[in-house]
């Protein structure tokens, strides 16, 4: 097997399908580009589930006079007696990491703190804040367990989680990674058409050279690999572009998203350059298999 | 070289038979015409010679190997101990003269070094020294077709199947194109002929087998084109 012969054989078929090579290359690199998109989402989500649920707390909130009228809390205020209760309760738990106390006062200044200019701040006082145990679990999917635990406990007026807030968040990314996933399965699909009609026009338009290979006694390896290296080289191309694509996407992100959204910390370069390894070799070998079958099919011995 | 036993070839959809129970054999080194009108089981029977086809019923051996055995990679293989010549040329109009025959030892991988050599030789063989850089279209039709046996011969086949090689030319030049595969023949290589041309066949006075309908009809060591009526 002769490389040199080979790869003008390569060069002529591209060029003398220029147009379709291009339209492969483009469907190539935007399918490639989605999927590499979707699969850096879902990296991004993980990494801000890793990031935030180590800070997520369960907060086991009391009763204040003010709450007297809400069916948890008619016995009136938590008494300290309730509170000790509930933090015997918590240290028994293996569940809980570790805990802690909120005052009245705290939350006040917690919640001044957080919002200077709201007019009520004169009008609320330090007892209108509920006092709460802050908990933090060792898993905290298990929200559930504290919910059923503490709920409805003498005193306790509610059980609340932050994940539940942050989950809203996951579930908008989860719903772009799956149209993501969805858009790049329909333009795979379009690519992989395009790749068997160029396979297939590239092999009609070189039939007369096929059939002499054929005769002289070629072997089909050597018969069909200049449309099989076409098609890889054009995928490899469509990668490559895909890869740009993503870089380029990362810079953006980087360079003004990430200034604008500072709490969310977002996945780095070598997360995105990880992913083009796999873009390459999906795409090539996606191109090579289907221009493979599609020989098959219109080169036979 | 070529054994024939109880083959019968039956395409998809059809009623008759293309070739209806033949059985026969070519020696090494023969010079054998098969004749018949068309539609007789010619072309199957050159087909089924190139492995192009498998029998329905019964053997073919070429140069040593049961064909209808032989599996589809194996097939390449086998066809690089034979030439075939066609009515059509079937030449690369954008490929020299050269690169036309050099084409057909690329694409089995011979080495540069060795397609530099024998190119040229067999192209001194057939006639066409000093042409070698002529593009098909400029060529003669005798020409041109010398041009396929050069590529056909240039691997030293024991075995040369042309399919009417002379089906396009005029008499003059199909004289020149018979004496040439006589050389061939001459030099060991078993020449198989699909022909229409009678006075080549009468004047070669070479074995003659005769198809018709799918029967072999006629088998004669020395024979003309029809029977003397």
């Amino acid at each position: 097997m002769r490389a040199q012969f080979v790869l003008s054989e390569i060069g002529v078929g591209l060029r003398r399908n220029l147009t379709m090579t291009i339209a492969v290359v483009v469907s190539v690199a935007l399918s490639l580009a989605l999927a590499g998109a979707s699969l850096l989402v879902r990296d991004q989500v993980n990494s801000m589930k890793d990031f935030w649920y180590d800070k997520v707390e369960v907060s086991i909130y009391f009763c204040t006079k003010a709450d007297s009228k809400s069916p948890q809390c008619l016995a009136g205020a938590a008494t300290d007696q309730q509170i000790a209760e509930v933090k015997s309760k918590l240290e028994k738990m293996p569940l809980v990491q570790n805990f802690s106390f909120e005052s009245s006062q705290e939350a006040f200044k917690h919640w001044k703190d957080l919002n200077p200019d709201n007019p009520l701040i004169v009008a609320v006082g330090a007892e209108a804040m509920p006092q709460s145990w802050r908990v933090k679990l060792t898993d905290p999917t298990k929200y559930d367990v504290m919910q059923s635990a503490f709920a409805g406990l003498p005193g306790v007026k509610s059980v609340q989680d932050q994940k539940k807030i942050l989950e809203n968040l996951f579930g908008l990314l989860n719903g772009l990674q799956t149209a993501a996933f969805v858009i790049m399965v329909l333009m795979l699909f379009v690519a992989l058409l395009l790749i068997v009609n160029t396979v297939r026009v590239s092999a009609f338009s070189r039939r007369r050279e096929t059939g002499i290979m054929r005769l002289v006694g070629a072997s089909n390896f050597y018969v069909q690999m200049p449309f099989i290296a076409e098609a890889a080289f054009a995928a490899l191309l469509g990668a490559t572009l895909a890869s740009g694509l993503l870089v380029g996407g990362h810079f953006f992100v980087q360079g003004f998203l990430a200034k604008k959204v500072e709490f969310i910390h977002f996945i780095g370069l070598s997360s995105v350059l990880s992913v083009i390894p796999l873009l390459v070799v999906v795409g090539m070998g996606m191109a090579a298999i289907a221009a493979f079958f599609t020989l098959r099919k219109y080169l036979k011995v | 070289m070529i054994r024939f036993d109880n083959v019968s070839k039956t395409y998809p959809k059809q009623n008759r038979p293309a070739l209806d129970n033949v059985s026969l054999e070519i020696e090494k080194g023969e010079f054998v015409f098969l004749v018949g009108s068309s539609g007789s089981g010619k072309s199957t029977f050159l087909r089924l010679c190139l492995r192009e086809e498998r029998p329905s019923v019964g053997e073919v051996h070429v140069l040593g190997k049961d064909l209808g055995k032989l599996s589809n990679w194996k097939v390449p293989h086998m066809r690089r101990q034979l030439g075939t010549v066609f009515q059509d040329f079937r030449l690369l109009p954008n490929k020299t003269v050269a690169q036309n025959v050099a084409f057909a030892l690329e694409v089995i991988g011979k080495p540069k070094a060795s397609i530099n050599k024998v190119v040229p030789e067999v192209l001194d063989l057939v006639g066409l020294g000093g042409k070698e850089d002529r593009m098909p279209g400029e060529l003669s039709g005798g020409e041109q077709q010398r041009v396929a046996i050069a590529r056909a011969f240039v691997n030293r086949p024991m075995l040369l199947i042309a399919d009417e090689p002379t089906g396009n030319l005029d008499p003059q030049n199909s004289v020149g194109i018979m004496k040439l595969l006589d050389r061939i023949n001459r030099t060991g290589t078993t020449v198989l002929m699909a022909t229409h041309d009678q006075a080549i066949v009468d004047q070669m006075r070479k074995r003659v087998i005769e198809l018709d309908k799918g029967l072999l009809v006629r088998d004669q060591a020395r024979g003309v084109y029809g029977y003397q009526h």
